[in-house]
């Protein structure tokens, strides 16, 4: 909480990808009912991923509302907004939990149909649920392992080599961490949410999804995913990074996009802008200057 | 439950006592431990409490704990384990199948009609093909049948509750139409080896031991062979003791079931068939009228202890049994099929979510079960020698108290093949001691639903405690 104040001319940091133009014109723009006049802090080149115009409802509420968002590699995009404003759920369309009503998924360019969560695997997608999705009943290796497990060459489970590199990965993650046999319903929450992330970053992913996945965790546990966030981002891993930690967002992430209702507010990079203004896009739907506002986005 | 179940669970808590730690070394599970000394338990009092009666020749003066009833236990006990196994998969992956009992009957007429109706007018009465189809007609109906019921659970969508109990209604309906209402008699002589009823279903000591040792090896290996998995990874091993501990423990039951099923005597009757049909010279001696061999007394045969004898070994539906168990140990713990339905049972959101193809699982375990009760089927039909739309009535009450006195949850995720096969085997032994003891039928329905009533509850108990 006091760590540091907004930081957003300290541009020391970012020295990858992302370049701030004048003229690329946003796919928001196509659609938006506003006329934008200044875009920015959108990287150059093909984007790892492109959501285009994704909407999903639950029975009569439009959860997700014509919602765009890209990632381009090496770059980390802070998803912000209040609860039950629809990240969550725009995740889950790309990591293939649900089916969307309408848009489409670019993967480098290319339109991929992912209709389950083995269709995103299969394009490198990993994610890690605000839920953990964890199944309790089992130990720490068979979760990290779960539908991709290692064999022998009898083909039965090699738990043995399983626990092995679990071991590994969980060393790297959170060193305390001892309790290899339990199923992971007996381990603490952190402990539960350092299962989970180890899962996500085990297989090589290139596209990234972290649904608050520093919610349980203490401050070195935070400490430690926030340097792997770092280290997973200069391998040149695109990674949606959704969080209420105003702070870690604009610690970790190049860009952030502002969901409110369903819909996009705004796109800008971290640079752009500052606290209160992300708070006001959070809170009334107000997109400042620094932001490419996007269909959510209050009139005025 | 019992004395040591209660002291290890007791005042072993607050210090790491010699039993606590026998425990840990030797990972034995102590809710399995407990469940095995009750069922011990439960046998000595059955055969205690016959001997009162009726002094007998089993281990404490009854008649239960004789080579003849444990024998018949396990074959008695056999076509409800093998079900009770797949069942176990359904529950822990939050289903279940109430169907069973009907889907046996179903798939018992089918194969009666087949081979008394169609094959043996065709071929002849006898021929070889016949029980080849007969089994194949049994698996593979059965299969098809646990399909179905898996296919509306999955994708329709419909409460695997509600489908099976359609099922149960439906599907003895169809056994009635098939059987036409009558009993289907007699089935092919080949086809009768899986009843156990019938000499060539019986193993001898010579196989019996040969598989017993084999078991022995296969136990030793497992155990050498996880130690030396073990270390390849620098990973903490069992002391050497517990693992010796536990391969000696695990041959002295094989050696010792073996030994008393290598000890039941064929009835005298059929010693005598078999000795004259091989002609064999049949010894002389002194006739007792409680011996269990054969000889010659006066020109004429009799009973007597010191003579010609032959003994049954393993049964083949006994056999079978103790194999399927071995099977679904294996696919429920070393593969992924496995590990997807624990993973299922304890999150279905999450194994999905993990990539699983969850429906299609579920209709994959549904068919294992049907495939089982396939199994089943042919076990209980060969024995009755017959098949009826009443065969498998309230079997599925059985199987589901057999999983569920074996430690299995109903809320899913948790649960072991080999404590159904002891809840199978605790249930099939209450039944038969008090059929001993001459109490009716009515009395050993009140029994068994108290004992399943009564598990679950120390089973709460047990789980509530030790976490
Ligand atoms: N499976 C579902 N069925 C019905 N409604 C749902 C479902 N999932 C989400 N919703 C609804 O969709 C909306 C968006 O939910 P979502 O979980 O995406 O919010 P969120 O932005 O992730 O919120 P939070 O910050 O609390 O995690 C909410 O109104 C929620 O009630
Ligand atoms: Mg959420």
């Amino acid at each position: 909480m006091a760590k540091t104040p907004a930081k957003k001319t300290i541009a020391a940091k970012n020295v990858s990808k992302p370049v701030a133009t004048e003229t690329h014109e946003t796919p928001l723009a196509v659609t938006g009912s506003q006329t934008f006049r200044k875009t920015r802090a959108q990287p150059e080149g093909i984007p790892l991923i492109e959501m285009k115009e994704i909407s999903i409802a639950f029975g009569g509420i439009k959860a997700v509302d014509h919602a765009s968002i890209n990632l381009f590699p090496g770059e980390v995009v802070g998803l912000l907004g209040h609860n039950g404003a629809g990240k969550s759920t725009l995740i889950k369309v790309l990591s293939g939990a649900y089916k969307r009503d309408a848009g489409s998924i670019h993967v480098e360019g290319k339109e991929v149909t992912i209709n389950n969560p083995r269709d995103a695997k299969a394009q490198g997608i990993e994610t890690i649920y605000q839920t953990l999705a964890l199944a309790d009943n089992v130990d720490a290796a068979a979760n990290l392992y779960l539908g991709r497990e290692l064999k022998t060459k009898m083909g039965t489970l090699d738990d043995v080599a399983m626990e092995a590199e679990c071991r590994k990965v969980m060393h790297r993650l959170n060193p305390n961490f001892r309790r290899f046999k339990e199923p992971v319903m007996k381990l603490s929450g952190g402990q539960r949410q350092s299962v989970a992330i180890a899962r996500a970053i085990h297989f090589n992913a290139r596209i990234l999804i972290m649904d608050e996945p520093t919610a349980a965790l203490g401050p070195q546990e935070t400490a430690q995913v926030g340097e792997l966030i770092k280290q997973l981002k200069a391998e040149g891993i695109g990674i949606f990074l959704i969080s209420h930690d105003l702070h870690d967002v604009f610690d970790l992430a190049d860009r952030l996009v502002v969901m409110k209702n369903g819909k996009v507010v705004g796109t800008a990079s971290t640079k752009d802008v500052d606290h209160d203004e992300v708070l006001g896009m959070i809170i009334a739907g107000k997109c400042p200057s620094g932001a490419i506002p996007g269909p959510g986005a209050m009139r005025n | 439950m019992t004395n040591t179940t209660g002291s290890s669970q007791g005042p072993a808590l607050e210090q790491e006592g010699p039993i606590k730690k026998f425990f840990r070394a030797t990972e034995i599970d102590t809710r399995i431990l407990g469940m095995i000394v009750a069922l011990v338990l439960v046998w000595c009092i059955f055969d205690i409490w016959s001997g009162i009666i009726r002094p007998n020749e089993g281990l404490f003066g009854g008649s239960f704990l004789t080579p003849r009833n444990l024998w018949t236990l396990l074959v008695q006990t056999s076509s409800i384990a093998v079900m009770s196994t797949g069942m176990v998969l359904l529950i822990v992956l939050r289903q279940i199948d109430l169907s069973v009992g009907s889907m046996l009957s179903l798939v018992a007429v089918a194969t009666g009609v087949l081979q008394v109706y169609q094959l043996a007018p065709a071929l002849g009465v006898g021929h070889p093909a016949i029980w080849i189809l007969g089994v194949l007609m049994c698996l593979g109906v059965g299969t098809l049948i646990g399909a179905f019921n898996g296919f509306l659970t999955a994708y329709a969508k419909i409460p695997a509750f509600i489908v099976t109990l359609g099922g149960l209604i439906a599907y003895s309906g169809v056994a009635f139409l098939l059987a036409k209402g009558e009993t289907v008699a007699p089935m092919d002589q080949n086809f009768g080896v899986f009843g156990g009823g019938i000499e060539r279903s019986w193993l001898g000591p010579f196989w019996s031991w040969l598989i017993a040792i084999i078991a022995c090896a296969a136990i030793i290996y497992a155990i050498v062979n996880g130690r030396r998995q073990r270390q390849r990874f620098g990973f903490p091993l069992r002391p050497v003791w517990a693992e010796v501990f536990l391969a000696t423990v695990g041959s002295i039951v094989m050696l010792g079931t073996t030994l008393v099923m290598n000890s039941y005597a064929w009835p005298p009757k059929l010693i005598e068939n078999f000795a004259k049909a091989n002609s064999i010279v049949i010894p002389a001696g002194i006739e007792n009228k409680d011996g269990k061999a054969i000889c010659m007394a006066a020109d004429s045969i009799v009973r007597c202890t010191e003579g010609f004898i032959l003994y049954t070994g393993y049964s083949l539906p006994a056999l079978i049994a103790i194999g399927v168990c071995l099977v679904m140990t294996f696919v429920a713990t070393r593969t992924s099929f496995g590990r997807y339905v624990y993973a299922t049972g304890g999150n279905p959101e999450a194994a999905e979510l993990a990539g699983i193809n969850t429906k299609w699982l579920t209709v994959k375990v549904f068919a294992l079960m049907g495939f089982l009760v396939g199994v089943s089927s042919i076990i209980s039909s060969a024995r009755l020698n017959a098949a009826t739309n009443a065969l498998g009535q309230t079997n599925e009450l059985y199987v589901i108290a057999a999983t569920v006195i074996g430690g299995t949850s109903l809320a899913g995720g948790v649960g072991t093949i080999y404590g159904a096969m002891i809840g199978a085997l605790m249930m099939q032994s209450i039944i038969s001691g008090m059929s001993l003891l001459n109490l009716a039928a009515a009395y050993q329905n009140m029994v068994v639903g108290g004992v399943l009533v009564l598990a679950v509850y120390l089973d709460q108990l047990y789980r509530r405690n030790v976490k």
